[in-house]
């Protein structure tokens, strides 16, 4: 008789692993360490064991068994509501807020992770009964990683060319350019503006990624990824110092002013270039005959 | 997006016959009594002061 706990024993491990790298702490601070690993630890967990029974049971013929893996797979649906609600509750907390669209993409996002563990032990699982363990630890990692970098969204740096810039005021308005994006009425606020206020302008590279940075979500994704890696200087009671991005309605490109903590024009182009492109704003025109043909 | 509201009008008292309406208006002596009732009032109603440019600044709640 073939020999089942070790295919489990490895098919579990490799999944596991799977989602334990995938859930690293970068800036974001999202899961919150540590008890939101213990959740997508054990939720990953769970996924690797439901994918590395499949094969042993198919090959015993449990085929009611399999079914009720399948209605299991169904609780995974849960993680992104979970996510979605409890990112939503802080929201309030947030000076300058994620947006739904940002909440939505991660909640997605820690949904789809536990099916790739899920799948990884799955083929860890199958490669396993056709040959070694060492052969199946090996396709299984790649499998993972695969998986891994083809969920892995473009950035904003991939689709848009990011300029620092200086703000243009005119008399009580500034803004970029021609752009006009906010009237400040107190003097010492657009002191402070016109001394610390940085510009940031995003232009994007076509039709596609036009239509992309126009999406609101996007654009408040940007402005809250934005505050947290460069700081801002905003607090309650002063509204004047909240930071906008607005588009420039001729040519497509998004204009962001702000008033950085860190005023380092290379870090704050590449701290825009790395922000994350949402799965949900993400529109491509040029997909479509008429939009190429519009675009021309 | 929430709606944006109108909260005061602070101008100058020569300016009376520019300003009317619903929300409370504050007249002020001169121009650096504006400035300075504008900008406490903003950070009492945790609102943005929003200049005219003719003398009049609103208090408006984004």
């Amino acid at each position: 008789m073939f020999e089942y706990d070790e295919m489990f024993f490895f098919s579990l491990l490799l999944g596991f692993l799977a989602r334990a790298l995938m859930l690293k702490i970068d800036y974001r601070q999202f899961p919150s360490y540590p008890h939101s690993y213990v959740i997508h630890l054990t939720l990953g967990a769970i996924a690797a064991a439901l994918g590395a029974l499949v094969i042993p049971l198919l090959l015993e013929k449990e085929f009611i068994a399999i079914t009720f893996i399948t209605i299991a797979a169904q609780q995974f649906r849960d993680v992104r509501s979970m996510e979605r609600e409890s990112l939503a509750k802080i929201e309030k907390t947030e000076l300058i807020p994620r947006g739904e669209a940002y909440i939505e993409g991660i909640a997605k996002l820690f949904e789809a992770r536990n099916y790739l563990a899920l799948i990884s032990s799955f083929t860890t699982n199958l490669i396993y009964y056709y040959s070694n363990w060492y052969i199946a630890l090996l396709g299984g990692s790649l499998v993972a990683y695969g998986l891994h970098s083809f969920m892995k969204g473009p950035t904003v740096g991939d689709i848009a060319d990011v300029e620092v810039v200086e703000i243009s005021i005119k008399k009580k308005s500034i803004g970029i350019d021609e752009v006009i994006m906010m009237n400040v009425g107190e003097e010492e606020a657009l002191e402070i503006w016109s001394r610390e206020g940085i510009g940031v302008k995003i232009i994007p590279r076509d039709e596609d990624a036009r239509a992309t940075l126009a999406n609101l979500g996007q654009r408040q994704a940007i402005l809250h990824d934005l505050s947290i890696l460069m700081g801002i200087k905003l607090d309650l009671g002063l509204q004047h110092f909240s930071p906008l991005a607005r588009l420039n309605i001729d040519n497509g490109s998004l204009n962001i002013i702000f008033i950085p903590q860190e005023p380092d024009e290379i870090f704050i182009k590449e701290a825009v270039e790395r922000i994350p492109v949402l799965e949900s704003s993400q529109r491509k025109p040029l997909k479509d005959k008429i939009g190429r043909k519009a675009a021309d | 997006m929430s709606e944006n509201n109108i909260l005061a009008i602070i101008t100058t008292k020569k300016l009376r016959d520019k300003v009317a309406g619903g929300a409370p208006i504050f007249f002020a002596d001169n121009e650096e009594e504006v400035e300075e009732l504008s900008s406490l009032l903003a950070r009492i109603t945790l609102a943005m002061v929003h200049d005219l440019e003719n003398g009049i600044k609103i208090i408006v709640r984004h």
